[in-house]
């Protein structure tokens, strides 16, 4: 173009004129490597001091030990329970209120689907009927494929044997994610248009998301009750997160042009809101309701330890009995239905983008395929409903029982003949790698302890870490529990190490190739829907119960989504950047090392943070496997009256650890991204 | 076709402005400032307010986009922002509408005062009274064409059956015609900003806004798409305001021109004016590559009448661009005599029309590129 547009003299006169930024790069290694040297300074005199002082002041108490602490947070929860059963607080009131109202709607669904309505010994609608409005609503909202996976799913529940707990818990799941959607969708749009409403909101989603379930079960079980009301509302708390986030997001990152141009044409705050807000921002909202969705599926599983109907109670019965192949085979038909859930709201996504596209409702061939469909499932539900047969999942054929007893006799083989295998790599990770930091941690006087993760976190995360670490180290000392507070610190510090080897190994190579990201995908993407649950299992029959399994169980749990965050990092480093770095020369390790990892050094550490939350979050489960210290307790608390206050102690210190590694990590991310040359404007 | 058309047409530029002398302005502009920053509504009338973009930022935080800019644009008329990227117009033209809040200053369309009027008169007045062509086209893209087309009479609450007709024919109007039904991501960049100028058109504005709305194009589209704009302004004479950093563009389109730089009204005037007397460096620097034969009329480069002058010459009219008369007065060999109502006022010999068409520069004026 020839014309003189007048952008030319800027592009000129604005290019370079810092001098100083050449210096700066050397100036911020420097800064790293005295980090470095200070960590290191830290860790010999804390290994000098463990070596003296070793067994002092350690602050063990005894199992069944008493503090006053624990006395006191004991009575809180008498005291809830009493107020419940006497009706005197308004709160405790509405909160009994609305366990009712959960309680009568859930009673109300079981009956239609998998409880006997009286005066019939069966529910409304059995098998036939649940499958065939099932078949019609993935046929109608996502499509003939989704109908083909759908129906072969719905089946093995029934075949495995456990058609009433797979349906008890998808009402469960639905319940809580309708009502997720419904409450987390208006949030997220106030979110999106009120910077107010989105500081107020965000530190509540944080805790809410940082919290590992296990920590409010017991207090949720307490006010709420034993059962499915209590399981409703924890799902709740923990599913609307990710709906909420994203709709807000979504609707935050509506392009600015179309809202600028839209809004010039005179619409009012609610037309843009419907016309181009949540239609633009729809495709992201349906990833967050998926996302909701897989979390309410995990959290109702786990709402089992509070009585919840549903696939949970299976495979806590066997974790319980030591029945592992039950455990397995009900882990199975969870797994089925994280993938089934998972892939027909992904497929109802993508055909509501094709609806859009195509304006109506489809050609004259759907319509034909929804009318036989209805009257198909009319036809089902008029069966089910007056035909045992068609009610009643048929006991055979019955695949659960087999499958059970093979796996019993697999795992029973494993503990026999491979023990030596097993043991062996377990004892040698446990005696070499885990004992020794524990020692350092938990037998070390805790002033020593708490005197060396105070300075790490002040070299790491700076002033603000360090505010933080004292605060949740003081509290964590009050609550009378530092010994096992340290021995899963440890766990989890280890643990995360380990997730972040393998986020920074793997992630690399998916960054770097095609063709693994593409193999390795769809596996983190399944893993990051499936209930923490279900991962324990496997590694249990492998293993046998103890801090080991509970370890790589976290691992396993934490991995998929930090490896899937430096893959993404590594990807996102600018091609133009790569071009360049290659021109030079740099060979594949150079490129790796001097290029790849650096620039996504963000995202690295943030896999680590995600790592160390999703460590901690399995840290009660662990509890169940043999891992000890607060999980352990924390399970206990339910099992046992008199030691609530102590279960209570322990979740509020597994709250305290995960917020100060929260904050030592997003404060030491923070610091590292602002000295980094390329940001230092 | 229910346009309406302009009651005064006009010659070969396109709507030049018969300065409708009388009439009330379809735009007046007064004192319009905005700075970004806090506190900003206290800078102005201080001390402050006379302190470089730079100086300000230093002292106070605050960034002064629009500084006192005060201008009126006449019914009909093609009124052109110009500047560097920076230099506050896609801001300036922002605050026309109040798509930002102006921290002070008035803004009168259609006698309204449009930055104080309530949030639902001025709604009205953006569904019924302007519309806007934005640089990034700013489409709905779940929506078809017609529909975007359609969006503006939606909003306003008009019929389906009224919207659609109405909708249709502004398709029509900006050569879309069998494009109704596709979706804004199958189009290309040029079609996609004929749906955002149809969109405008829909909603029957007396004032247009134009927001560098043919940057995002490249070069041929570009120029097809201002010759669509010569056609319409012609067809519909519309009021337009027209932001570009492109100042080809901003003679091809403008009646007149207003130069701004970080802020500030730098020259205003039409493109001849803005030619002949640049204000500054600033601005004699970028028209320096302005091919001025084209630009230049013959009122800019005539002389007085000397006594000794041949008065044998043909005759022309002082707004006559300069090429469009050098055959003419090349192949007389008589200067050409300047003709304004019947009177003399000056005369353009051979020498003067070559400078103007073949030496282009004067010496001196060539700051360099």
């Amino acid at each position: 173009m020839s014309t003189s547009t007048l952008e030319r003299p800027a592009a000129g006169g604005g290019t370079h004129r810092d001098p100083e930024l050449s210096g700066s790069p050397a100036l911020a290694t420097l800064r790293r490597h005295w980090r470095a040297a200070s960590l290191l300074g830290v860790l010999v005199v804390w290994v000098v001091a463990w070596a003296i002082f070793k067994d002092q002041y350690t602050l063990v108490i005894g199992g069944s030990a008493r503090t006053p602490v624990f006395d006191w947070l004991g009575d809180r929860s008498a005291w809830v329970e009493q107020a419940a059963s006497n009706g005197s607080n308004p709160f405790i009131n509405l909160a009994g209120a609305i366990a009712d109202l959960v309680d009568s709607v859930f009673g109300w669904l079981q009956s239609l689907f998998t409880v006997a309505h009286f005066p019939r010994p069966l529910p409304q609608i059995g098998w036939l009927g649940t499958i065939a409005v099932a078949a019609l609503v993935a046929y109608a909202a996502a499509g003939w494929r989704t109908l083909a996976l759908v129906v072969p799913c719905f089946l093995a529940f029934g075949v495995l044997g456990y058609w009433n707990d797979a349906v008890d818990l998808l009402i469960v799941t639905f319940f809580a994610v309708v009502v997720s959607c419904l409450v987390g969708i208006a949030i997220g749009v106030l979110m999106a248009h009120s910077r107010r409403v989105s500081a107020f909101v965000t530190p509540i989603l944080d805790v809410m998301q940082t919290m590992p379930p296990f920590v409010y079960l017991l207090p949720m079980s307490i006010l709420f009750g034993i059962g499915p009301a209590a399981a409703v509302m924890m799902t709740l708390i923990y599913a609307a997160p990710p709906v909420i986030r994203i709709t807000a997001h979504g609707i935050r990152s509506v392009s600015g042009p179309v809202i600028e141009a839209t809004d010039s044409l005179g619409q009012t705050g609610l037309q843009r809101l419907w016309n181009v807000e949540l239609p633009m921002a729809k495709r992201t909202i349906i990833a967050g309701i998926n996302q909701t969705m897989m979390a309410a599926l995990s959290m109702a599983t786990i709402a089992a330890y509070i009585d919840s109907p549903g696939l949970g109670q299976p495979v806590l019965d066997g974790l319980k009995r030591g029945q592992l192949g039950t455990s397995f085979v009900a882990g199975i038909a969870i797994v089925i239905m994280a993938v089934m859930l998972d892939r027909s709201m992904t497929a109802a996504g993508f055909r509501a983008e094709l609806a859009a596209r195509a304006g109506e409702r489809g050609g004259p061939f759907r319509r034909v395929g929804l009318a036989v469909a209805t009257v198909g499932t009319l036809v089902a539900l008029y069966l089910s409903h007056n035909y045992i047969w068609a009610n009643e999942f048929p006991a055979q054929p019955d695949l659960g029982t087999p499958l059970r007893n093979a796996v019993d006799r697999f795992g029973e083989w494993l503990r026999t003949d491979l023990s030596h295998l097993t043991d062996g790599i377990q004892r040698g990770f446990t005696d070499y790698g885990l004992n020794p930091i524990q020692s350092l941690f938990a037998d070390s006087p805790w002033f020593v302890t708490a005197a060396a993760i105070l300075a790490i976190a002040a070299v790491v995360g700076g002033r603000r870490a360090a505010v933080a670490t004292v605060l949740c180290l003081g509290m964590i000392l009050g609550l009378g529990l530092w010994n096992h507070a340290m021995e899963t610190l440890t766990a989890c510090i280890v643990a995360t190490v380990a997730v972040v080897v393998l986020a920074v190994v793997l992630g690399v190579l998916m960054g770097r190739s095609n063709r693994v990201d593409v193999g390795l995908r769809p596996i983190l993407d399944m893993g990051q829907t499936l209930p923490p649950f279900v991962y324990l299992v496997p590694i249990l029959i492998l293993f046998g119960p103890n801090r080991f399994t509970a370890m790589l169980a976290g691992v396993v749990y934490a991995a998929p989504v930090a490896i899937k965050l430096v893959a993404d990092g590594i990807r996102a480093v600018s091609p133009n950047t790569i071009e360049a770095a290659e021109m030079a020369g740099s060979s594949t390790w150079q490129m790796i090392t001097k290029v790849q990892l650096p620039m996504a050094r963000s995202s690295v550490l943030l896999a680590t943070n995600q790592g160390l939350l999703y460590v901690l979050s399995m840290v009660v489960i662990g509890g169940m496997a043999g891992a000890g210290a607060l999980g352990f307790d924390v399970v206990t608390g339910f099992r046992q009256s008199s030691a609530v206050g102590r279960g209570l102690a322990a979740g509020i210190t597994i709250v305290l650890i995960g917020i100060m590694l929260d904050r030592i990590t997003t404060y030491g991310a923070q610091r590292a991204s602002a000295t980094s040359p390329d940001s230092r404007a | 076709m229910t346009i309406r058309t302009t009651d005064t047409q006009s010659p070969d530029i396109p709507g030049a402005p018969d300065a409708a002398a009388g009439s009330q302005p379809a735009l007046k502009v007064e004192g319009l400032w905005k700075i970004f920053g806090a506190k900003a509504d206290k800078i102005i009338g201080s001390g402050d307010a006379e302190l470089s973009r730079t100086d300000l930022q230093a002292k106070t935080g605050c960034v002064a986009a629009v500084k006192d800019i005060s201008f009126e644009v006449q019914p009909g008329e093609v009124f052109v922002i110009m500047g560097l990227s920076g230099s506050g117009k896609s801001t300036l033209v922002r605050l026309l509408n109040r798509l930002i809040e102006p921290t002070d200053g008035s803004v009168v369309i259609n006698g309204e005062e449009i930055t104080s009027v309530s949030s639902g008169k001025l709604r009205d007045m953006r569904r019924r009274h302007m519309a806007m062509v934005f640089q990034h086209f700013g489409l709905l893209p779940h929506r078809k064409v017609i529909d975007n087309v359609a969006y503006g009479l939606e909003v306003r609450g008009e019929s389906k059956a009224e919207r659609r007709r109405r909708a249709q024919e502004m398709v029509d109007l900006v050569g879309l015609s069998g494009y109704e039904n596709s979706f804004p991501d199958q189009l290309s960049g040029g079609m996609q900003q004929r749906v955002g100028l149809a969109r405008a058109l829909a909603v029957d504005p007396q004032v247009l806004f134009f927001d560098e709305p043919f940057s995002a194009l490249d070069p041929l589209i570009r120029r097809d798409m201002q010759d669509e704009i010569v056609r319409l302004h012609h067809e519909v004479g519309k009021t337009m305001v027209f932001i570009t950093h492109d100042l080809q563009e901003a003679i091809k389109l403008g009646d007149r021109i207003l130069i701004m730089r970080d802020g500030e009204m730098v020259q205003c005037g039409t493109a001849a004016e803005i030619v002949a007397h640049p204000a500054d460096d600033y601005v004699r620097d970028f028209v320096s590559e302005v091919p001025k034969g084209h630009v230049l009329t013959l009122r800019y480069v005539m002389q007085p009448v000397r006594p000794s002058d041949s008065l044998e010459g043909p005759a022309m009219d002082p707004d006559t661009v300069v090429w469009k008369a050098a055959r003419a007065a090349l192949a007389s060999a008589h200067p050409v005599r300047v003709v304004e109502n019947g009177e003399l006022i000056g005369i353009v010999d051979d020498e003067a029309i070559l400078r103007v068409v073949v030496a282009e520069e004067e010496p001196g004026t060539e700051t360099g590129e």
